[in-house]
């Protein structure tokens, strides 16, 4: 039914603009207002890559400021203006920098760009759907994405400068405009821009649920799905439960701000003078913000490990280890994760009871993250690798995903959070789960599915390139800070000067400030790749990596409806790769097992006694036969 | 490339070191210079990328197969794991040694125990998967010779891998608890040491009993210029309260912070002692301790004669939050009743002055003073 209803709004878009030009759509409904899944997977993408290294270049200003806290940089006040007098970024500028880093690396780069660009690309052509279940909502999800980008970009050009009390905006700093500077208007519009953003995040979300729920194609069943479909679908589950908590707890800190209710301010006393707020609580948006804030960095990272696991299974041509149990570890995670949202809250001054409870809950989390890891590790034995570009960022992400996975295991527990909280150890902790992890199964996801997206291949080596100066850099960058945490180094601190037992820290912060310049010059390598390889690359075959899923059987140049004439039907599990007796060391999803007598399985029949029964007539006749000979 | 930077430092500062009004020039060679260093830097990588295709075309041409790139990425794989080794080794030994000395309080070695007990499981963890995970990219690269091993799953081994954690973790997670429940509703004892900590921008304001050893209490309602904390001067308790600016604690002494902030949220962070809380507007909180060596043993131990005992800010707080601290000495108990003898009360002069213009001034006139009063 909904096949038909995509094939009608496609017609209709032939009758509108079929005259204007030459092309079935007309510039604007096929590049802008685009409707076609693939499109704004796209826009997502590049919009995403966009914000990334806008955000990545704050990063390098604060980190300037971090290695050389007593240098003067005329150049800077020449591009900041007022946000760095005499050379120097502001304390105030600081704050809004490693906010606004924050907030577009966590939002609009790993949650809009991440999901955005994988479910909308990957939904409809891994389970066989023409398009989405609704392409108008799909292309307002993006334009509400657009839209809060540009919002949010915009503080930076308001008198006071952006929002600057940190990504998790805890109030009363973020609610009163007197606190600092960046409390004004700067938080206004971020406040704006989050609203919107969620706005867009639910419609994608909810299209991405109804999409995998309703329009799978025959035979694709549950179990039949990639494990990308799989993580995308309970990420998108995990968005629509938990995003509007967040705007909950942002309204409230609207009406805070705007209309003077105590939501979450009391007794409070700024510069001198008392404030008529009574009967508030700041702890109440931190539980409002973090029932969002831990589901979110899940959101962040199931779409990485499902782009990771297809990828390793693909590139070690071996079926992924323990498909089942990868895909209850999902569920496991989506579903722990609402219930230890206290492990940021561990030193607030909650309860410490309820402190106990999360520390307990968030350890039991660690059980489905050890085994997709030992899962991961499983599917390379005795592989066959090959390693392209997106198999080593699959790679990289395990790599990093051990590494910051396991300093979660000492946040969690309360005990020890008492002394790491706030450091220099949950900022190694978190960039390297989320910041490198996520980052780098969303290039994997860039390279490995790039010939779909564009037609045409990304240069190998410099992929290569990219992806060696990267992983080194970033273990550069991040594995040291975990000793700073340990030696009680605060984050968000805008320099290590005031304090003599601090003040050793110095070279590691230069060293640290270097390795991030040269990992955000080799970006530039990356993007040269990809923006050339948009229009110059090798053209790509239709199966470049003779994969079996969905969408490698579409045609290379594409149309709106993916499949030129009927779907195919869905007959096999993704991952039969380099099975025995087969021909070629892949079996699409496509061919079914009557196709490929000599290499099924009993097991393949599990819940098909006919099939079982052909299977064991075709062996005894082989047996037969060959006991003939 | 570092040496250049140096450079580039010492001329910046120069240019900008004399004319401190007038705004600071923008050397511009040195910027083009490092524009031009990258830019070769590219070329070079281009240069390279040729050289190599066109190796690799030459070898074609040669009836052979061309760079193997899957064995010089699986070379690299391996290298890799032995540089990262010897790196992340090297890291432990050279910044592990720079991180906070031992504990300085009794739950503190608890906490250090219990570091070191998951220190030890997941670095095990952390060398094993790493090890096998670079290993195994490097045994089974790929060889168009060889199948992969058709293995979909194996229940055994993967119940074994999800009991394994979660029998380790149940073991930290129930030390974790009984540990964190303990440090944390540790029981208020008669002869704790009540301490005041009250934050706001961008300062630490500390506040002692007096010989009563009771605080006063505060509202924030009563806060004026002489009277920052809002001490409630209609309760005794408060007219012996001191006004201190180093935390000066008694060794082996159990310690009452009492915590609380202005403004906005900030945390009394006190690394030496693992002493964290968050000092939060509208919701008072406390914690207790018992520092276990003085600062004089402190400096023994590090070698350093400089050292000290610090309390700073740990939570966003604005513009000055790098710079919110405290000097905390712990002391013998002489020490700390000779200091606290010489500490100055709470109820200073101006503060006087303040209380009885407002007594005055009630006594003899006007109902605005007299609900003044009254809210108090
Ligand atoms: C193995 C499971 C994990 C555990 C047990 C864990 C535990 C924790 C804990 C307890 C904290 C709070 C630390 C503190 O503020 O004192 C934390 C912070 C954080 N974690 Fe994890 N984590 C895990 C995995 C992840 C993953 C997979 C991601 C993201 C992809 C992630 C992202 C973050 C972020 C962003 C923060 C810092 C938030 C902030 O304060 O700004 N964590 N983690
Ligand atoms: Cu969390
Ligand atoms: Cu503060």
């Amino acid at each position: 039914m909904s096949t038909l209803a995509v094939h009608d709004h496609a017609g209709a878009h032939h009758d509108e603009h079929g005259h204007e030009h030459h092309h079935d759509q007309s510039f604007l409904s096929k590049y802008v207002f685009s409707m076609d899944h693939k499109m704004i997977a796209k826009q997502f993408l590049i919009t995403g890559i966009t914000m990334a290294v806008i955000a990545m270049i704050l990063s390098i200003l604060f980190r300037i400021q971090l290695a050389y806290p007593d240098k003067t940089f005329p150049l800077l006040t020449t591009l900041l203006g007022r946000f760095a007098p005499n050379g120097r970024i502001s304390p105030d500028f600081y704050l809004a920098l490693v906010t606004i880093h924050g907030t577009i690396m966590v939002f609009f780069v790993l949650t809009a760009g991440l999901s955005g660009t994988f479910a909308n690309l990957l939904i409809p052509l891994q389970v066989g759907a023409r398009d989405m279940a609704s392409p108008f909502m799909n292309m307002l999800s993006y334009w509400f994405f657009f839209l809060a980008s540009v919002i949010m970009l915009s503080s930076f050009f308001v008198q006071k400068g952006p929002a600057s009390g940190g990504w998790t905006i805890y109030p009363p700093l973020s609610a009163l405009p007197k606190a600092m500077p960046g409390s004004g208007e700067g938080m206004t519009l971020w406040l704006i821009s989050m609203v919107l953003f969620v706005a867009s995040s639910l419609m994608g979300g909810i299209n991405y649920v109804s999409t995998v729920l309703n329009m799978r194609t025959k035979g694709m069943d549950l179990w039949k799905m990639p494990l990308t479909i799989w993580a995308l679908f309970l990420t998108a589950i995990l968005g629509i439960l938990a995003f509007p908590v967040l705007v909950a707890g942002v309204v409230l800190l609207i009406f805070d701000r705007s209309v003077g209710t105590s939501f979450y301010l009391s007794d409070i006393v700024l510069n001198g003078v008392q404030q008529p707020f009574e009967g508030g609580s700041p702890i109440l948006f931190q539980h409002l913000f973090w029932f969002l804030g831990h589901p979110e960095v899940y959101i962040v990272i199931m779409p990485a490990m499902g782009i990771s696991s297809e990828v390793m299974s693909v590139n070690s041509r071996k079926p992924i280890f323990g498909y089942h149990a990868m895909v209850y570890s999902l569920i496991g995670i989506t579903v722990l994760s609402f219930i230890v949202w206290g492990h940021h809250m561990f030193v607030t001054g909650m309860n410490p009871f309820l402190g106990g409870v999360f520390m307990i809950t968030t350890l039991i989390i660690a059980v489905p993250s050890a085994v997709k890891t030992f899962n991961w590790l499983a599917t390379l034995w005795r592989g066959n690798i090959r390693f392209t570009p997106a198999m080593l960022f699959a790679i990289g992400m395990v790599s990093f995903f051990i590494s910051g996975g396991l300093t979660g295991i000492f946040l969690g527990n309360a005990t020890l959070d008492i002394n790491l909280h706030d450091t220099y150890f949950v900022v190694a902790h978190f960039h390297l789960v989320m910041g490198s992890a996520a980052i780098f199964g969303m290039l994997a996801g860039v390279y490995h599915w790039f010939p779909k997206m564009f037609g045409r291949m990304m240069d190998e080596k410099l992929g290569y390139l990219h992806f060696w100066l990267t992983f080194i850099c970033a273990y550069l960058v991040f594995f040291p800070m975990h000793f700073m945490g340990l030696d009680g180094v605060p984050r968000r601190y805008y320099a290590f000067t005031e304090f003599a037992s601090m003040q050793k820290w110095l070279t590691i912060n230069t060293f640290v400030t270097w390795a991030a310049i040269i990992a955000a010059l080799t970006q530039f390598g990356f993007l040269y790749n990809f923006f050339v390889s948009i229009f110059k690359g090798q053209k790509a075959t239709q199966n470049p990596w003779e994969s079996n899923t969905l969408e490698w059987t579409t045609p290379v140049e594409h149309l709106h409806g993916n499949w030129p004439g009927e779907i195919p039907t869905v007959y096999r599990w993704p991952y039969d790769y380099s099975k025995p007796g087969a021909e070629e060391d892949y079996i699409p999803q496509t061919v079914p097992y009557s196709q490929t007598m000599s290499s099924n399985l009993p097991h393949d029949f599990e819940d098909n006694p006919a099939g079982l029964e052909e299977l064991n007539k075709f062996t005894s006749t082989l047996k037969a036969n060959e006991q003939v000979k | 490339m570092l040496l250049g930077t140096n450079l580039l430092m010492a001329q910046t500062a120069a240019g900008a070191a004399p004319g401190q009004e007038e705004a600071p020039k923008v050397d511009w060679t040195g910027i083009a210079y490092y524009v031009l260093i990258f830019f070769l830097i590219c070329l070079g990588v281009a240069i390279v990328g040729k050289i190599l295709k066109i190796y690799d075309l030459t070898l074609k041409m040669q009836g052979k197969k061309g760079i193997k790139w899957n064995t010089v990425m699986a070379v690299i794989c391996i290298v890799f794991l032995f540089v990262g080794l010897y790196g992340a080794y090297w890291s432990f030994t050279e910044q592990g040694s720079m991180t906070l000395p031992e504990a300085a309080s009794a739950h503190g070695v608890k906490i250090d125990e219990m570091f070191t007990v998951t220190t030890v499981l997941t670095m095990i963890v952390f060398f094993v998967t790493q090890i096998l995970l670079f290993t195994f990219l490097f045994q089974y690269r790929h060889s168009d010779k060889r199948r992969a091993h058709f293995l979909p799953h194996n229940n055994t081994i993967e119940k074994v891998w999800t009991i394994a954690p979660a029998i380790v973790l149940t073991i930290l997670v129930v030390f974790g608890f009984f540990t964190w429940q303990k440090i944390m509703n540790s029981e208020n004892l008669k002869d704790d040491i009540n301490i005041d900590v009250t934050g706001h921008q961008f300062a630490w304001e500390l506040r002692y009993p007096g010989k009563d050893g009771v605080l006063g209490p505060k509202d924030f309602r009563l806060v004026t210029g002489a009277n920052l904390l809002g001490v409630n001067f209609k309760k005794k308790s408060s007219f012996d309260d001191l006004k201190v600016d180093t935390m000066y604690l008694p060794v082996n002494k159990s310690i009452r912070l009492n915590i609380l902030a202005q403004d906005v949220i900030h945390s009394v962070y006190m690394p030496h002692f693992r002493v964290q809380l968050n000092a939060v507007p509208g919701l008072p909180t406390f914690f207790k301790f018992t520092p276990t060596i003085t600062t004089a043993e402190m400096r023994t131990k590090l070698d350093d004669p400089k050292f000290e005992y610090t309390l700073y800010c740990n939570k966003i707080c604005g513009g000055s939050h790098y710079n919110m601290q405290k000097v905390v000495r712990v002391v013998s108990e002489a020490e700390y009743q000779s200091w606290l003898s010489r500490q100055k009360p709470y109820l200073n002069d101006a503060l006087r002055k303040e209380l009885h213009f407002a007594a005055a001034n009630n006594e003899q006139s006007g109902a605005s003073t007299n609900r003044l009063a009254l809210n108090n």
